[in-house]
């Protein structure tokens, strides 16, 4: 399945951010003919039977959504783009915006004709300054060419791009949040219902989509749904996906494959393989720290949405955090409760004290004072977040302590048993 | 008296027409000033607040909201280190313990001589880079504890 790059098309030659690089290897291409060959609404059309799913996490059809946005039109509607990308493990957004910034943009402008929106939000988390500059200058450069502004090419569309940096906030990237965080607020999740695309910026209609979802858009518009659909295991796993490999492997970076690439392909074709010869593997996380942990005996598993969900993980955000056998799982555990608690933007008492409480436990089991009630305590504690709060970060820290502690539950009990870590690799906390 | 040198001031009269809400404006104003004096003081919340009609304390809950908003001046240096899962199995560790070791200071301090703040940071986007730290934003990869001397030397 090595086919052509279509969405890293781009990236590597001289340049490549520059609208002048893009326009050569035939950008704006797809965009031109939309505005000229498809009524808003034939285009949506287009993209839901094109089957793309969103790339943000939840894998929801992106079309289907649009769809939410009411009929009448007596508000203005919104774009926000998620450029949040701070799922640990997750890189890929990063890449297309340094790299490849045109065919975000253009995936913009196409998608705010279907939606018949004029004002489009690209909210980037504030540490990536560089990703910043460059998204910048690439909106800059498509009003100097008539992309964006008013009439785009003629064609009596008007659309205005404008950036909003994030100031260090992970829980801003939960779509609610990142709407509070755009009207100047803490980034406080919303209650659901009402969904943004009704009520959603300034209480006006609004659709959040990922940055590669709607680089996904500019190859729909290029190409048309047909070709679309047929890339990937179709009907459900439609397109190109990015995959961000980091851990254990001799060269992590972001793969681009059709949708269903095998995981161990992805492993040990495209990342070049275990990092130290004499550690095999032991575990992956294969879509972003809030996804359940497969141990390597479950590895042989297809990388798309369905596959994932099956194999009872989910692909979220497709960062691949490979481990060998020298990880300890409990430290592994330990580093991302922190990071959870860190996170937590405390609304919830479940959350806010369950992640509180959680770190406790392992602190407690990594040091070699814990107990063997201790384990199930975990579980315990996560069956308590889970369900019970306002956004699904309660679910991100939940799935992993659930997994961790019951596929390693051996490894767990041993710390116990030993007062200790029994595995012995470098800390990792 | 303003608060902030005129220039932030004008910078800050645009952004309130840049978008639909002027309330979005709050946290590019937050940037700008915190741009020109290094941390956002109780002083630059009231003068931010007047601009935007909200209250001093609103601009304080949204400040300590953010990780990237500082009450408190930061060294000139600002060395911010991935201390996430991904960074971690690539040993981060090391290199921390190597940075508190180099400048003296725990992970959260500024040195005495206000030259160097050490904090670390969850993942930073960019973990096929691990380890990796930002001196005041800008990135450099793929450390050890030895090209993590040679950054700093070049600093000193
Ligand atoms: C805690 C949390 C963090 C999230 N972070 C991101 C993120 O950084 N980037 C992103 O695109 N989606 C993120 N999401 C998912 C968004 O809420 C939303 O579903 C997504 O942006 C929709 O875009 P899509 O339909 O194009 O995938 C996050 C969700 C949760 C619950
Ligand atoms: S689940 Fe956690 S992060 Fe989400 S709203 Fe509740 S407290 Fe905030
Ligand atoms: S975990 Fe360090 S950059 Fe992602």
């Amino acid at each position: 399945m090595a086919s052509e790059p279509l969405l890293l098309k781009n990236v590597g030659i001289a340049d490549s951010w520059t609208i002048d690089s893009y326009l050569k290897s035939g950008g704006y291409e797809g965009l031109k003919r939309v505005l000229r060959e498809f009524e808003p609404e034939a285009f949506a059309t287009e993209v839901k039977n094109a089957g793309l799913r969103g790339r943000g996490g939840a894998g929801f059809p992106t079309g289907v959504k649009w769809g939410f946005l009411p009929k009448n039109k007596d508000k203005p509607r919104y774009l926000c783009v998620n450029a949040d990308e701070s799922e640990p493990g997750t890189f890929k957004d990063r890449l297309l915006i340094e790299e490849n910034p045109h065919l975000v943009l253009e995936g913009i402008i196409a998608s705010c004709f279907a939606i018949e929106c004029h004002t489009a939000f690209f909210y980037i988390r504030g540490e990536f300054h560089k990703g910043y500059r460059i998204f910048k200058r690439a909106v800059e450069e498509a009003y100097e060419k008539g992309l964006l502004g008013k009439n785009i090419q003629k064609s009596g569309f008007d659309l205005d791009v404008i950036l909003y940096r994030g100031a260090g906030a992970y829980i801003c990237g939960e779509e609610t949040a990142l709407l509070e965080s755009l009207e100047g607020k803490r980034g406080l999740p919303r209650l659901k219902p009402p969904f943004p695309a009704l009520v959603g910026l300034y209480g006006c209609p609004t659709i959040i989509n990922n940055v590669e979802t709607l680089a996904n858009v500019t190859l729909i518009a290029e190409r048309g749904a047909e070709w679309y659909a047929s890339l990937g295991r179709p009907p459900k796993n439609t397109g190109p996906k990015l995959y961000c490999v980091s851990g254990h492997v001799k060269k992590p970076g972001v793969y681009e494959a059709e949708l269903g690439i095998p995981l161990m392909e992805l492993i040990n074709e495209r990342a070049g393989g275990m990092l130290h010869a004499d550690r095999p593997l032991k575990a992956v996380v294969p879509g972003g720290s809030s996804m359940k942990i497969l141990p390597a005996s479950k590895c042989d598993v297809l990388m798309d949405f369905d596959s994932l969900m099956e194999a009872g993980s989910m692909l979220g955000s497709a960062g691949v955090m490979v481990m060998d056998s020298g990880t300890c799982m409990v430290q592994a555990l330990l580093n991302l409760a922190r990071f959870y608690a860190h996170e937590s933007c405390g609304q919830c008492t479940p959350c806010r004290e369950g992640t509180g409480w959680l770190v406790k436990i392992l602190e407690r089991l990594e040091s070699g004072n814990g107990a063997e009630s201790d384990v199930d305590l975990l579980s315990d504690v996560a069956r308590k977040v889970e369900g019970h709060t306002i956004c699904p970060f309660g679910e991100a820290i939940a799935w992993p302590v659930q997994s961790y502690a019951a596929v390693f539950r051996d490894e767990y009990l041993e710390h116990v048993k030993r007062r200790g870590c029994p595995v012995g690799g470098p800390s990792l906390v | 008296m303003s608060a902030v040198r005129e220039e932030t001031d004008r910078k800050i009269d645009e952004l309130l027409g840049t978008f639909p809400r002027k309330g979005s404006a709050l946290l590019p104003a937050l940037f700008l000033i915190q741009e020109e004096k290094g941390f956002i003081s109780p002083d630059s919340m009231e003068y931010v607040a007047g601009k935007l009609d909200v209250s001093p304390v609103f601009v304080a809950g949204v400040v300590s909201f953010y990780t990237m908003f500082y009450t408190r001046p930061v060294g000139r240096h600002h060395i911010q280190i991935c201390r996430t899962l991904a960074c971690a199995l690539r040993g981060c560790r090391s290199v921390l313990a190597h940075l508190e070791q180099r400048l003296g200071v725990g992970a959260g301090e500024t040195t005495p001589d206000g030259k160097f703040s050490l904090e670390a940071v969850e993942c930073l986007g960019a973990c096929d880079k691990a380890p990796l730290i930002q001196i005041n934003g800008e990135e450099y990869e793929l450390l050890d504890p030895k090209k993590v001397d040679e950054v700093l030397d070049r600093l000193e």
